[in-house]
Parts: structure tokens; sequence; C-alpha cells
């Protein structure tokens, strides 16, 4: 059990009221009729699944019911924080760019 | 010193106070290379080890292990066996499980106390029902034994289970499989690892693999916390470690894990003699032969690898169980506990060659895994000594999911575990 804050709601509350929407910033192939079956099954499939830092989406589905980014470590459930998807972007740029 | 379990031997033995008792298995130090490295001595694991040995005439195989032997996933289950899927593909593997499970204990010389105590699915709406008739004829058409029931007859062999229409999801019917049942799920660790240590498997438990040695896209040996082993055929069998194994490869996995949380209660005088699962109020039940209630239910949904999970979890899972018994209401629970179950798109598990020359995955089990112990280990074994799969996982490949064949068992067949 984790307190998640929404960052549309500004409140802290329980797991409960959200719900896990996978691993985060998957980019569609930009033309899918022309996509090998190895790049179009990579994107419906293949998961990071890391142990460790996850980017993920959560949506506030019993609150106000908008999607949003965690970040979260999949090994210890610590939560770093919680933002738009837009916001999220960003800072998960910034540190892909570093790594 | 013969190394059969026999009735004289446990005769002999109490007579001298059970203090001529050696351990099962070999711990043997570390080789620097091996034909076949196995990584992963959960119940998987050491069936393909000993399989390998028995079947294959490999015997120079070590079983590396990052804990201790049979504390994952094997160590976490509801120990749960049938075959009465729906597809095929699936059905056919898990019936190849079961065969083996009704022989196992003669052929590891040890007691693995599989009960065929029968498992029944329950239906709560008419699609339910429509699905458990087309997976009953589905499954009798494969030779396996499954039949539809109706509530009555649910009621008939389950005395104390609640048929009542008053209930938020009432009973309409059930299938059962007769020969499903329970085993015990350290036995078959234990077992297995007996039997691949009588063949010469060395079994390495506090062995982590840190890295792989990959050239040319072949596997040439692993990095391991005690130190470089030498190999050319690596089979991985790490569960819900799966992705990490896979990344350190280079290769992409389909596959999310996740927590999948059990308990039990404290020990009951006998009550329950079978065992019940539903899909639509989500939770499963039997009684171990030590008298717990052992109580299973559906994944935490987010990913995790801290074999925890979250409570409202398990208070779901026991509003399930108390709507099916509802004399089990004031049962106290005992122990609670999570493992990492490493889930697939279509809850299929990947028994296939990689990319990688020599590196083998068995992964995918999902909730699922420790009915087809013998059976993965069995088809496993056989897809690395001849580099190419057995007829009965040759649909489970990696490459299922470019080219689109999946095998779609979600929900279809009460995969429930």
């Amino acid at each position: 059990m984790f307190v998640i804050k929404c960052p549309h709601c500004f409140e802290a509350r329980e797991e409960e009221e959200f719900s896990y929407g996978g691993e985060a910033f998957v980019a569609r192939p930009e033309s899918p009729e022309t996509e090998s079956e190895e790049n179009w099954g990579d994107y419906l499939f293949m998961k990071r699944n890391p142990k460790g830092w996850h980017w993920e989406m959560w949506g506030h589905s019993t609150g106000c019911r908008k999607f949003f980014v965690l970040k979260r470590n999949t090994a210890n459930h610590t939560i770093v924080g919680a933002w738009t998807l837009a916001e999220a972007r960003k800072i998960y740029d910034a540190e892909e760019a570093i790594a | 010193m013969k190394k059969d379990y026999s009735i004289w031997k446990l005769l002999s033995q109490g007579l001298k106070h059970h203090e001529g008792w050696t351990p099962a298995w070999r711990s043997p130090e570390v080789k620097s290379s091996y034909d076949v490295v196995i990584i992963g001595a959960g119940g998987h694991g050491l069936a393909t080890a000993y399989y390998l040995a028995k079947e294959h005439g490999i015997k120079n195989i070590a079983v590396l292990e990052k804990g201790y032997l049979g504390g994952g996933n094997t160590a976490r289950n509801t120990t749960i066996v049938r075959s009465n899927y729906l597809w095929d593909e699936a059905a056919m593997l898990y019936e190849h499980s079961l065969k083996l499970w009704e022989g196992l204990t003669e052929d590891i010389n040890y007691n693995v106390m599989f009960s065929q105590r029968g498992v029944f699915n329950l239906g709560h709406t008419l699609q339910d029902m429509r699905d458990i008739e087309r997976r009953v004829n589905a499954n009798n058409l494969n030779g396996i034994d499954a039949m539809a029931l109706n509530a009555q007859e649910v009621k008939d062999r389950i005395p104390m289970i609640n048929i009542s229409k008053d209930t938020r999801f009432p009973i309409m019917g059930a299938s059962f499989q007769p020969r499903a049942g329970v085993a015990r799920h350290d036995a078959v660790a234990w077992g297995f690892a007996r039997a691949a240590s009588n063949y010469g498997v060395d079994i390495i438990e506090n062995c982590e693999v840190t890295a792989m040695d990959i050239v040319n896209s072949q596997i040439k040996g692993l990095q391991t916390s005690k130190g470089y082993i030498s190999t050319s055929k690596v089979g991985c069998v790490t569960a819900g470690h799966s992705s990490v194994m896979a990344k350190a490869a280079g290769i992409r996995m389909p596959l999310e894990s996740h927590p999948l949380q059990a308990f039990v209660s404290e020990s009951l005088k006998p009550i329950l003699d079978t065992v019940v699962m539903s899909n639509a109020v989500h939770g499963y039940v039997s009684q171990s032969d030590k008298g717990e209630l052992v109580i299973g239910a559906g994944i935490d949904h987010y990913t995790s690898y801290a074999q925890r999970g979250s409570p409202h979890v398990i208070e779901h899972t026991a509003a399930a169980i108390i709507e099916l018994f509802p004399m089990f209401s004031r049962v106290r629970m005992n122990r609670q506990w999570g493992g990492i179950v490493d889930t697939t798109p279509d809850a299929c598990p990947i028994i296939s060659k990689t990319k990688v020359k020599g590196l083998y995955f068995n992964c995918g089990w999902g909730t699922g895994g420790f009915k087809a112990t013998p059976g993965s280990g069995n088809v496993f074994a056989h897809t690395i000594a001849h580099d190419e799969p057995h007829p009965l996982n040759a649909a489970f490949t990696l490459d299922r999911f470019h080219t689109g064949h999946l095998i779609d068992e979600h929900g279809a067949a009460g995969v429930a575990h």
C-alpha cells in the first residue's frame, strides 16, 4: 500500500483510489502500415519491467479521473514524485539524455 | 550408503534416533566450466536439470541460485495442479505436466504428497457457464478429464458451499477436474534437487549471476558472485526476475513482474477435501494437510520486485472466500506472503530459444507456474539438449509476440492459477 499525491488534485490519497496504467512514454510507431513485425511487436508487447526506478502511468480513477505519471522504485516502492504527462516528459527526457 | 528412501530405512533410522540421515543433496564448490548452466534453483530450474541428466545424458550441469533453493515462487504459491486449459497448445502442455505429476513421487523417490482431490472452477453468470461448457468440451476432446456441474451438484460435493441466490454473485455451477489437486511445494524442489544431485548435477546456492558473456551472439559464460563460469548453454528460469536476466543479455521480454499474494489460516480440523476456485469473485481455497486453509487471489496491479503487495488485495480475497463459504468468516488468518510473478500478455509461458545462441528462457508462467513444474522442466530440458523445442512447447516461443501467434488463455480457461 502506498500513498500517491495526485498532481491534478494536489492531495495525497491511498493507492486504492488509483489504477495502474503501465509503463509510461511508450512511443507508438509513426507509420504502423510500413512498420516491421519486429518493431510493431516491440511496441505492443515488450516491456522494460526494470528492477529499480520505473516511469509509469497511473489514473486517479475514483478521484479526478485524470492520468498522470509517477516515478517509483519497483524494488522497494519508494516514490519520487508524480507529475502531469507534459511535466513528467521534460524530466524524463532530461534523465534519458544523461543516461 | 544407499540413497533411496524406503520404509526400511525409516524404520532403521527410527531405532537410531534419526541421527544417521545425510543431506538430501550435495553442496559442492562451483567449477569453472559446465556443459549447461541453469539459472534459478526453483522447481522449474531443478526439474530442468533433472530431466537434462536423466533423459538427455548431460551430467556436467550447474544450477545457480542467488538465494536459497526453492525460496522464490516455489515456496510462495498455493500448490494447485490442474490441466483444464482451453486451447490445444496450453492444454497439452499442462496435461503433459499432470501426467508427470502422477508418477513423480516414484520417479524421484521423494514424496511430493501429490493429492488428486479435484479442482472446481465456479461459474457465477450465464456467460461463465457457457465458457465452462465450452472449456469442458474442449478438454474432453483433448482427452482431459472434465465435467460441467450445476449448482446443486456442486453443493452435493461441497456441502458447506453457499449456493443461495441471495449473494452478490450466486454460484450457478462449476467445471470439475477430478484428476487435478495439490502437491507439497517444498518437497517438489527438494525432491528434484536430490534426484538431480544424485545424477551429479552441482547445485550452487548463494551464487548470483551478475553479467552474461556474449560474443558474436553466442553465450560464452556467466559472471557470477562466485567467479566466472564458462559454458556454451544457459537456461534461464528466474520467474519474476526474468526481465533482469534478459536485460543482461540484451533481449527485450514481454513480461511484467507483479506481486501475487497468498495467505493461510490457523489449522482447522479437515473441512474442505477439494480445491475451489472462482474467477468472478476472485479467490481460491484449499486445505493443506496441516489443516490450514490456503487462500490466494489475483495479482497486485502495479509492477514490483518487492515480494509484498497491498492489504486491500487481501481484503478483497477474504471477502470473496467468505461469500463462497460464510462459515469461514471467523477463521483467523495466520501468515501472509507475496511472490513476484512474471506475467505475459497472453497468460501463457515462454519456453524458447532466443536470438543469443545457447541462451534459452523459460519464463512468463505468471500466476500459474507451480502446476507445470515437471512438464516445464521436461520440455525445457529437451529444448536445451536439442537446441530446438519439444513439440509440446513449439508454440510457446518468444517470437510469437512478433508474429502474432498468441495463445490467448487470458480469461478463457479459468486462469486464476
